[in-house]
């Protein structure tokens, strides 16, 4: 099997990535685990922010449903339920489907693989129903089925806010928000849209226990000093079937590390993040990341990472005119410039300038 | 429940009224007087603006940079009313207020992503930021369209004195 460029995983980044590159003529196969195409995009049926460039005010879920018009019409070959085992010097992938085990070579790749969430342990943690965050939206938004009907969240990030939201509009009760940091570390926005709905958002609280027989049934929750030690008789009983952790994303970069790229741990971006320079390539040429393997940040800055990687595979192969795709990159640059300012952008900028830093230093 | 209320009287509150009067999107008590406005509560500088091409008034503006906090523009264009604010911030946290409804209330119209949706004079009490009940109220209309992309909307009617404070409801 033979392909121009292999985009490793079919989220908004990697979708992005085949797009732009197909739309400059470029053979692209895309490549994703699950059965269906758009990572998280089709549970995120919020709105997104942003400007107009971005789909500002568009539900994720629409965005998907346009991606994958987009892959469609541009004629991006998209490989389902295949996973890629192995990711070799020359560019070589081992994919497999369950029922058969190939070699596919290709010229590019973009990895696209995204972000695994972070567990959280506890007495009692392994129980049924205690689940990451991002699971229970894909059981509610995704596949319809509302995994419990009293929930504690653990995690006042923006998807552990946005969850019990979701949560709520799909008929759970939210018992409370545990966090135990002494403020909400999400936007404001997400926080007041439950609270004023009657969620306790708890700060400098968290989950210490959890107890049932055959799920979770009971979690004990407690406050914390400034020290983040437990007050003690601060513990208290709550009757729930759902536990929710939302404590943080890091990257899924196991095959970066297996195709050997270069790394620098960088822990406002979630770990150990592939160093890539501007336009995505990492250290080893003809190999790009986009998206949360590249740095956890949110779903619009991953399609401008992806679209950045799609133009410059296209400029590799050699398909785009280089006027047109400088002109491209720059545009495509303001975009992702404007996603990360403000409060909760501007660390992202400089970790991800610190990031392109490290690369030329190589 | 009892439960539920005990763990609510825990809870802070992540922004004052006082820090939200000080903001670029509250309106002025002159400008409440003139009749319905936006109140745009959204105090932090998140790179965001569909508010602000939304408005076809022009009473909403965020400009450059893009994290600036939306500001409501002239103080004495009037607003109206056709909600379209309120249906486009990702953030849920644009209200139309009038506090002119009637001598002694005022009306809050607000978006609402639940259903089943309320009906018109259905008994509801008023919640403030924090979801405490301070006020009774009814429903006062109940829009909802296609185009409105499962935001709907909601129009509340309180006492007037707590037109600052409540920003949802629930059935009585």
């Amino acid at each position: 099997m033979k392909t121009e460029l292999t985009v490793i995983g079919a989220g908004p980044a990697g979708l992005c990535a085949s797009i732009e590159a197909a739309k400059n003529g470029v053979d692209v196969t895309i490549i994703d685990e699950n059965r269906k195409p758009g990572g998280q995009l089709f549970k995120q049926i919020h709105r997104f922010f942003g400007e107009k460039e971005h789909l500002a005010g568009v539900r994720g879920i629409e965005i998907g449903n346009m991606l994958l018009e987009d892959a469609q019409k541009y004629g991006v070959k998209v490989l389902l339920n295949t996973i890629v085992w192995g990711l070799f010097p020359d560019l070589k992938l081992g994919i497999s489907n369950g029922n058969s085990v190939n070699i596919l070579e290709t010229q590019n790749i973009v990895i696209a693989t995204g972000a695994a969430e972070k567990p959280l342990s506890f007495p009692g943690w392994t129980l049924p129903n205690i689940m990451v965050a991002g699971a229970a939206q894909t059981m509610v938004n995704v596949n319809r089925v509302l995994p419990g009907n009293r929930v504690l969240i653990v995690g006042s990030g923006n998807v552990g806010l946005i969850v019990a939201y979701q949560l709520s509009q799909a008929g759970a009760e939210v018992i409370a928000l545990v966090e135990a940091l002494p403020k909400v570390s999400g936007w404001q926005v997400h926080a007041l849209k439950i609270m004023r709905m009657g969620i306790p958002v708890l700060t400098s609280h968290t989950i210490t226990e959890a107890e049932g027989k055959s799920y979770v049934e009971r979690v004990e929750i407690a406050k914390l000093d400034e020290n983040n030690r437990i007050i003690e008789g601060s513990e208290t009983k709550v009757n729930v079937d759902l536990v929710c952790i939302a404590v943080g994303l890091r990257p899924l970069a196991e095959l970066c590390w297996m195709a050997g790229l270069r790394f620098e741990y960088i822990p406002e971006l979630g770990g150990f993040i592939p160093l890539h320079d501007e336009n995505m390539e990492t250290s080893i040429k003809g190999i790009y990341v986009a998206g949360d393997v590249a740095g956890i940040e949110e779903a619009s800055s991953a399609m401008e990472e992806g679209k950045l990687a799609g133009i410059a595979a296209s400029v590799s192969q050699g398909k785009t005119d280089k006027k047109k795709a400088e002109r491209d990159i720059l545009e495509t640059k303001e975009r992702l410039r404007s996603l990360r300012l403000g409060t909760y952008g501007d660390y992202r900028y400089n970790a991800k300038e610190k990031i392109i830093r490290k690369f030329h230093e190589l | 429940m009892s439960k539920n209320c005990n763990l609510q009287g825990m809870m802070k509150a992540v922004v004052s009224l006082e820090e939200l009067k000080k903001s670029p999107g509250y309106p002025s008590e002159e400008r409440f007087k003139r009749g319905p406005v936006p109140v745009i509560e959204c105090v932090e500088d998140i790179p965001c603006n569909p508010c602000e091409l939304a408005c076809d008034r022009n009473l909403i503006s965020v400009g450059k940079p893009i994290t600036n906090l939306p500001r409501l523009v002239d103080p004495d264009a009037l607003c109206g009313g056709c909600n379209k604010c309120i249906i486009v911030c990702p953030g849920l946290v644009i209200f139309i207020v009038d506090k002119t409804y009637s001598d002694t209330e005022a009306s809050i119209t607000l978006p609402y992503e639940f259903k089943p949706l309320p009906k018109i004079g259905d008994k509801i009490m008023g919640l403030n930021r924090t979801g405490e009940i301070v006020c009774k109220g009814t429903v006062h209309k109940v829009q909802t369209h296609k185009s409105f992309n499962h935001t709907n909307i909601v129009t509340i009617i309180v006492p007037k004195e707590f037109a600052d404070d409540v920003r949802f409801f629930k059935a009585r």
